[in-house]
């Protein structure tokens, strides 16, 4: 039986989530999510006009593990590294089993010569669920405040 | 080595702007770096007679609907008049030079500088100007001051399938004439109904434009560079495809057909890491190619001189806009589209394939990243240049792609407008 959806759940996830990316274990993203899901990278000017098209887009987990497989065996890019900061999350609604939330996110992106900027900032808008005693994301979709992307964006928000 | 240099010289100091002997074959890397040539790019081929790209007509659909952009770096605003046609006029108040319009894009009725709130209509002309007979009897303009003498420079608007164009020019030709029968064809072919904008994102590449021009019109690095598509026997070189070149040859379109039935293993051959056989999608709706155009053809990358890209990789379907804003520095924008009639399985289709382009995209995010390892390798070379002989020396279109002749064709037609 799934306990209750509680903040203290939620910051759980939203820290596991940042330090798999952080840490460079890909490999394990796509467990974040249930299947089917939906992870969109957009800007907040496409959000706020409803328009659907992402920098990324998956649907399926299935896709979050091509995401993955692609840029360790098909995709070149310099090696990078990310380091997400997280604001605190404010939850939006939660029915028990199931909540929204959004986080804000600030990330920066260190290159292999030791150059780090701010990559992206921006908001997480999330429905997780929760799934025996796990809580998953049905649900993200990463808000870039801005919508500009330097050079490229191989690893994911 | 001991070298003596006379007080006062520095021998060697800038290679000389001259273009190296080799004709369409080598490009001098200085072409890339140099502020004057910048300039000159501005004066000559921006404003020059060549079509910029600004916008789509579906972005400035009813009147009153404005989008802001650029010919190379002049601001300029597009705006769709209560006539219902479309005008374009440079960014600047004609007062003090500051910005008409400050938005990406919007809905007016007319535009009021905010500086000294000098108003303009929606084709640019000089509407009011404040306190114009000054104030309680002091002040105002001079009374030789005529409104109709002063306004931002307009551009010519040429629209073609759905895409805006802008010169400011006089002598630029016809959109069709300029495009060349063959592109136009294959402009037409893509954008043969209304499209609706899907999503506009920004990448900000770190090098100059040219080389990412370049690289649009380079049909020899896509399948080398971009594995992804390699890897699924998508793109390989021994595909049906060919490519058509504009007369002028800055325009190209290179167009690849999918042949299920060639199992040559040019790449495993070679030894070349686009061979991976063990590599397959978890989830293939990705690739789940619907032939919407009715030919076979799943892919074609389109240019039009000097900013335009039209994309269409299987479903995936964007305009890109090449704008420089430093000698290193452009802004690549992307507007993905689709059609107004498409239906929810075609929409879905389109979302999904977008993971092919942008800048994340599977077959795209290298190019983000390449021109700029070009910059950086080069940054000690002005005097160098580069070797572009892959298919002889012509621009003529070839039925293979392992040629750079559409990159030959981009210096001769960038070569006769800068007049170098």
């Amino acid at each position: 039986m799934a306990g209750a959806i509680t903040l203290e759940r939620i910051l759980a996830l939203q820290a596991a989530y940042i330090r798999c990316i952080d840490n460079n274990a890909l490999e394990s993203w796509p467990e974040f999510f249930l299947d089917p899901c939906l992870y969109i990278v957009t800007t907040a000017e496409n959000h706020k006009n409803g328009f659907e098209a992402g920098i990324i887009y998956a649907d399926t987990k299935g896709m979050l593990i091509d995401r993955i497989a692609a840029l360790r065996n098909a995709n070149v890019y310099e090696k990078q590294s990310y380091r997400h900061i997280l604001g605190l999350p404010h939850i939006l609604r939660n029915g028990g089993d199931e909540a929204e939330s959004e986080t804000p996110f600030m990330v920066v992106r260190i290159m292999h010569d030791g150059r780090n900027d701010i990559f992206a900032t921006g908001l997480y808008l999330d429905t997780c669920r929760a799934v025996g005693s796990e809580l998953k994301f049905s649900k993200r979709v990463v808000v870039c405040d801005s919508s500009r992307v330097d050079t490229l964006m191989a690893l994911p928000l | 080595m001991n070298v003596n240099v006379p007080p006062g010289t520095i021998p060697n100091a800038t290679p000389a702007m001259e273009w190296p002997e080799g004709a369409l074959t080598r490009i001098p890397y200085w072409i890339y770096q140099s502020p004057e040539i910048a300039a000159l790019e501005q004066q000559r081929l921006f404003e020059g007679p060549v079509w910029n790209y600004l916008c789509l007509e579906a972005e400035v659909q009813k009147p009153g609907d404005y989008r802001t952009t650029f010919i190379g770096h002049m601001p300029v605003v597009v705006a769709r008049d209560f006539d219902d046609e479309i005008y374009a006029f440079e960014n600047r108040c004609a007062h003090r030079g500051a910005l008409i319009a400050l938005d990406s894009g919007g809905h007016a009725r007319d535009f009021t500088c905010v500086y000294h709130a000098w108003n303009y209509d929606l084709k640019g002309n000089l509407k009011a100007v404040a306190f114009e007979d000054g104030v309680g009897g002091k002040g105002g303009m001079g009374k030789t001051f005529c409104r109709s003498d002063h306004g931002p420079r307009k551009l010519r608007i040429a629209t073609f399938c759905g895409l805006v164009f802008g010169s400011l020019s006089d002598d630029v030709p016809p959109i069709e004439e300029y495009l060349g029968e063959e592109v136009a064809a294959k402009i037409k072919r893509v954008l043969h109904k209304p499209v609706i904008v899907t999503g506009r994102f920004t990448q900000m590449l770190p090098n100059n434009w040219k080389l990412y021009f370049e690289n649009v019109k380079d049909t020899y690095h896509a399948s080398l560079l971009h594995t992804f598509f390699t890897t699924f026997r998508i793109n390989r070189l021994s595909q049906r495809g060919g490519m058509v070149v504009s007369p002028d040859g800055g325009s190209h379109a290179s167009f690849s057909f999918v042949d299920k039935q060639n199992k040559e293993n040019d790449y495993a051959a070679m030894g070349i890491r686009s061979e991976n056989e063990d590599f397959a999608l978890k989830d293939p709706s990705l690739l789940d190619n619907a032939d919407e155009f009715g030919d076979g053809c799943h892919m074609q990358i389109l240019t039009v001189f000097p900013n335009m890209v039209l994309q269409q990789i299987q479903n995936a379907l964007a305009v890109r806009q090449v704008l420089p804003k430093a000698q290193t520095q452009t802004a690549l924008n992307w507007t993905t589209i689709g059609f107004a009639d498409d239906t929810p399985e075609m929409t879905t289709r389109r979302l999904r394939q977008n993971n092919l382009a942008g800048p994340a995209g599977y077959v795209s995010m290298e190019d983000g990243a390449v021109g700029g390892f070009v910059q950086r390798g080069v940054a000690a070379a002005a005097g160098e240049r580069a070797v572009v002989e892959m298919g002889g020396s012509g621009t003529a279109a070839e039925g293979t792609r392992a040629t750079e002749a559409s990159v030959r064709g981009f210096w001769k037609c960038y070569r006769g407008h800068m007049g170098i």
